[in-house]
C-alpha cells in the first residue's frame, strides 16, 4: 500500500508541463480555434517525441510501455494547457482498445501491430465513435476511426466514403462531428460480448482521461485567479487581500485537492483492472467535474468584467472544463452509476472498504 | 502507486477486528461529557491499553504498539467498523502526545506519554480566552517565573473535556512585556493544583463538554514547559496541525457516518422518495475522497514528509462534510428529526426511528457537527491560512 507517485513519474509530468507551457500557450490554442482542421501536426509530432502519445503503447510497438498510473499525470498537463488536440481519443482510449483487440485474435493483433507503432510515432490520429456519445470528435483528421455499430465494433480507415458534419461547440477547441459511414463485414473487428466489453473499458478510460484533464484545467484556472487577484488593485490594495476574494478561492483549492486522490485512485483501478474501476472512474469524473465547474465560476467572479471578455484567456479553461464535464459521460450518467453501487443491497461500503475492489 | 494491502497489513486488520469484536462493550457507554460516562470511557481506554491497542502508532516504550501510520489507519477503520466508543482522551492521545513526541525532553516523554496512552491522565485543551478566540495571539493568561515554578494567573475558556479531565495543556504569556505571538510558552497544568478552578459550561447539546478554567496563583513546575520559554506559538501551531489534520479526524469516522446515512436513506426511501438520493450519494463520495486523501497523506509522511498548512484543507473538508451528512439525515427523518433520545438511552425509544442504542443519534450528531467548523480554528481562519500560506495571496488587513 503506497498511495504516491514515483519520482520518475513526477519528472515525466513536469517535463510535459514545461514543454506545453512553451509549445501550447493561449495564443496557440486560439490559433487552433480558427484553424480549418483544428490540428497542429508539428505539435502532435512533438507530443509523440515526448512519449505522451505512446505512453501506454507497449515498448514492442515503439511506446513507453507505461499504464494509466503514469498517463493520468500527463493528461493532467494537457488539461492545464487546454491542449485542443485529440489526445484523449488517441492516446488514452484507442491505444488500450487496440491492445485489447490484439488479444482477441489474429486480425486484432494485425490491426494493433499496424496502428500502435504509428500512434506512438505521431503518424496516426484515431477517433472513437462510442455509443455513450452522440459525436465523434476530430473525425476529419483521424487516420483510423473505431466506430461502434449496434453490437459491433468497426475499424474504419479514412477514405472518401466517410462523410461527416461538423457541429460547432461552445469550446471551439472541441471538434464535434457526426459521421456517416457504411459498416462492412471487413471493417468489423469485434462483436457481441467481446465488443461490449471493449466498449465498456473504452468508456472507463475516456472518462478517466477527462477527469485527469479536468484536474489540470482546474488548477490552471485557480492559478490565473490567484495571479490576477494579487495584481489587480482596488480601494488602494490588491483585491486578493480581501477575504471576500480569498475565501472562494480557498474553497476552490479544497475542492481541487479532494478531487485529486479520487482521480489518482481511479487511474490505479483502471490500470489494475480492479473490480471497483467503474465506480472509481465515475466518482473521479464527478469530483473533478464539480471542482472544475466550481473553480470556473469563482475564477470568473474574481476576474470580474475582464474575465467576461473574449480577449482574456480565462475562458479557454472554463470552456474546456465545461466540455470535459460532458465528454465520456455526463454528471448524471456517472452519478447514476455511483448511486447504483452505493444503494445496492449489501454494498461493500463503510470503513475498510476503500480498496476492497482492488483486492 | 500500489493500493493493495500487504499480507502483514491484512493480518493486522484481522487481528484488530477479532480483538475489537471480543472487547467492544455491548451496551453503549453514556456520553463522556457526563461524570459517569467519563469514567466509563476511561475504563474502556484501560481495556484498549491492556489489549495493546490504545496508541497503535506510538513506540512501545511509551505505551504504544510501535505500528506505522498505515496500520493506524487500518486500526481506525476497524475501530469505527466495530462501533467502539469515542476516545475520551483524544486531546491527549491525538494532540498532546504527538506534540510531546516532537518537542518534549526525554524526561517529559517518559513522564507524560505512558499515562496518556493508558488514559490514567486525561487531558483538556487550554487555548481560547474570553478575549482570545480566533485571534489566539491575543492571549493574556500569564505565567510568572518564580524560582523553579511558574505562577499562573488568568482564564482559559472553551477547554474541551475540561469539566472532568485531570490535566490541561495550553499557552501562557511568560514574558509580561511581550505582544502577540512572542513571549508565549506551552505549559502542562494539573487541574487539581491549588489555585486552579474549573467551571463546567453546558454546550449546545446540553452536556458539559467544555469548561472555563481560572488560574489564581496556581504554581506549575518549570519542567512542565514544553520546548523553550517563548516557543509556545511554534509548539501550538504543530498541535493545531495535528488537530486539523491527520490524527484526530481519521477518515473512518466519516466513512462510518456515511455508511449509516446510506442505511438510513434505504430504510426511509419509500417515504422520502428520490429527492434526497443524490445528496446521500454525494456524502458517501466525499467521505471516500477524504479517506483516499488521508492514505495519500500517510504515504507522504511515511516517505519522510511533514504535515503543513494543508491541514487547513482537511479541516474545512471534514467539518463541512460532517455537517452535511447530519443535515441530510435529519431531512430524511423528517418530522422525527426533532426527537431527543429517550431519557434512559439504553431503553428502546418510543419513536419509529427505533431503539436509540442501535442507531446513531442524528440530532445529537448534528448539534455536535456544528461545532466542527468552529473548533480547532474556525473555518474562516482556515480559509485565511489557505489563501495566504498555500495560494500565496496577499495578507488580508
Amino acid at each position: 500500500m503506497r498511495f504516491a507517485f514515483r519520482d520518475d513519474q513526477l519528472l515525466l509530468q513536469s517535463t510535459v508541463r514545461d514543454f506545453l507551457r512553451k509549445a501550447c500557450p493561449p495564443a496557440v490554442v486560439r490559433r487552433l480555434w480558427t484553424d480549418e482542421t483544428g490540428h497542429d501536426p508539428a505539435l502532435w509530432a512533438q507530443l509523440a517525441e515526448l512519449g505522451v502519445l505512446g505512453a501506454v503503447v507497449p515498448e514492442a510497438h515503439g511506446g513507453l510501455g507505461l499504464d494509466e498510473r503514469d498517463l493520468v499525470l500527463l493528461l493532467e498537463e494537457t488539461g492545464r494547457a487546454a491542449l485542443p488536440l485529440p489526445v484523449v481519443a488517441t492516446a488514452a482510449v484507442a491505444v488500450p482498445l487496440l491492445g485489447e483487440l490484439a488479444e482477441t485474435g489474429a486480425a486484432g493483433a494485425r490491426l494493433a501491430g499496424h496502428w500502435l507503432p504509428r500512434i506512438a510515432a505521431g503518424d496516426a490520429i484515431v477517433a472513437v465513435g462510442h455509443p455513450e456519445d452522440p459525436f465523434v470528435t476530430d473525425a476529419p483528421v483521424a487516420d483510423l476511426l473505431l466506430l461502434a455499430h449496434g453490437d459491433e465494433l468497426h475499424a474504419v480507415e479514412r477514405t472518401a466514403a466517410l462523410r461527416w458534419v461538423r457541429h460547432p461547440a461552445n469550446d471551439p477547441g472541441r471538434r464535434l462531428y457526426t459521421v456517416a459511414w457504411q459498416p462492412r463485414a471487413e471493417t468489423a473487428v469485434a462483436a457481441g460480448a467481446v465488443a461490449q466489453r471493449l466498449l465498456e473499458a473504452a468508456f472507463e478510460r475516456g472518462a478517466l482521461a477527462c477527469a485527469a484533464q479536468l484536474l489540470g484545467a482546474t488548477e490552471q484556472m485557480l492559478d490565473l485567479a490567484v495571479a490576477y487577484a494579487g495584481q489587480r488593485e482596488q480601494f488602494g490594495r490588491p483585491i486578493g487581500s480581501f477575504q471576500a476574494v480569498q475565501h472562494p478561492l480557498a474553497d476552490a483549492k479544497v475542492q481541487l485537492e479532494y478531487a485529486r486522490p479520487v482521480v489518482y485512485k481511479a487511474a490505479w483501478s483502471v490500470a489494475a483492472r480492479a473490480a471497483s474501476r467503474g465506480v472509481d472512474v465515475s466518482h473521479a469524473k464527478l469530483a473533478a467535474g464539480a471542482a472544475g465547474d466550481f473553480t470556473a465560476r469563482r475564477a470568473l467572479q474574481v476576474h470580474g468584467a475582464i474575465g467576461y471578455t473574449w480577449e482574456q484567456d480565462l475562458h479557454l479553461w472554463m470552456r474546456r472544463a465545461w466540455s470535459l464535464a460532458l465528454d465520456w459521460g455526463t454528471a448524471p450518467r456517472h452519478l447514476a452509476r455511483v448511486s447504483a453501487f452505493v444503494l445496492a443491497d449489501g454494498a461493500p461500503i463503510g470503513p475498510g472498504h476503500s480498496f476492497e475492489g482492488a483486492g | 502507486m500500489d493500493l493493495l494491502y500487504t499480507p502483514a497489513q491484512r493480518a493486522f486488520r484481522a487481528e484488530a477486528r477479532a480483538w475489537l469484536e471480543a472487547h467492544v462493550p455491548a451496551a453503549p457507554l453514556r456520553s463522556f461529557d457526563t461524570r459517569e460516562g467519563f469514567e466509563q470511557h476511561r475504563a474502556w481506554e484501560r481495556s484498549l491499553h491492556a489489549g495493546g491497542y490504545a496508541m497503535v502508532p506510538w513506540p512501545v516504550a511509551y505505551g504504544g504498539r510501535g505500528a506505522d501510520l498505515l496500520e493506524w489507519l487500518i486500526f481506525e477503520e476497524e475501530y469505527y467498523r466495530a462501533g467502539a466508543p469515542k476516545r475520551v482522551n483524544q486531546n491527549g492521545i491525538f494532540l498532546l502526545g504527538p506534540t510531546i513526541m516532537e518537542f518534549g525532553t526525554p524526561a517529559q516523554k517518559a513522564r507524560f506519554l505512558p499515562k496518556i496512552a493508558s488514559s490514567e491522565e486525561v487531558w483538556a485543551q487550554g487555548w481560547s480566552e474570553p478575549n482570545a478566540g480566533s485571534d489566539m495571539a491575543a492571549i493574556q493568561a500569564h505565567a510568572q517565573r518564580d524560582g523553579d515554578c511558574y505562577v499562573l494567573r488568568g482564564q482559559k475558556t472553551w477547554a474541551s473535556r475540561g469539566a472532568f479531565a485531570d490535566w490541561l495543556f495550553g499557552m501562557f504569556r511568560t514574558d509580561p512585556a511581550s505582544e502577540r505571538h512572542k513571549g508565549l510558552s506551552f505549559l502542562l497544568v494539573p487541574l487539581d493544583a491549588p489555585g486552579v478552578t474549573v467551571r463546567p459550561v453546558a454546550q449546545l447539546g446540553g452536556e458539559t463538554g467544555f469548561a472555563e478554567v481560572f488560574f489564581d496563583d496556581a504554581r506549575v513546575p518549570v519542567e512542565n514547559r514544553l520546548a523553550g520559554e517563548g516557543d509556545g506559538w511554534r509548539v501550538a501551531m504543530a498541535t493545531a496541525g495535528f488537530e486539523r489534520g491527520l490524527m484526530l479526524r481519521s477518515p473512518a469516522r466519516f466513512q462510518k457516518t456515511a455508511q449509516q446515512l446510506v442505511a438510513l436513506y434505504r430504510e426511509h426511501a419509500m417515504r422520502v422518495g428520490e429527492a434526497l438520493r443524490d445528496d446521500v450519494v454525494r456524502c458517501w463520495m466525499d467521505a471516500e475522497a477524504y479517506a483516499l486523501e488521508t492514505y495519500r497523506t500517510v504515504s507522504r509522511l511515511l516517505a519522510g514528509g511533514k504535515i503543513g498548512f494543508e491541514a487547513s484543507l482537511n479541516k474545512i473538508f471534514w467539518s463541512e462534510l460532517d455537517v452535511r451528512m447530519h443535515e441530510t439525515a435529519l431531512r430524511i427523518l423528517g418530522p422525527h428529526a426533532d426527537l431527543r433520545p429517550a431519557p434512559d438511552a439504553t431503553a428502546p425509544a418510543a419513536s419509529p426511528v427505533g431503539a436509540a442504542h442501535a442507531r446513531p443519534d442524528w440530532l445529537d450528531g448534528y448539534l455536535f457537527s456544528l461545532s466542527g467548523p468552529i473548533y480547532a480554528g474556525t473555518n474562516e481562519i482556515q480559509r485565511n491560512l489557505i489563501a495566504e500560506r498555500i495560494l500565496g495571496l496577499p495578507r488580508s488587513v
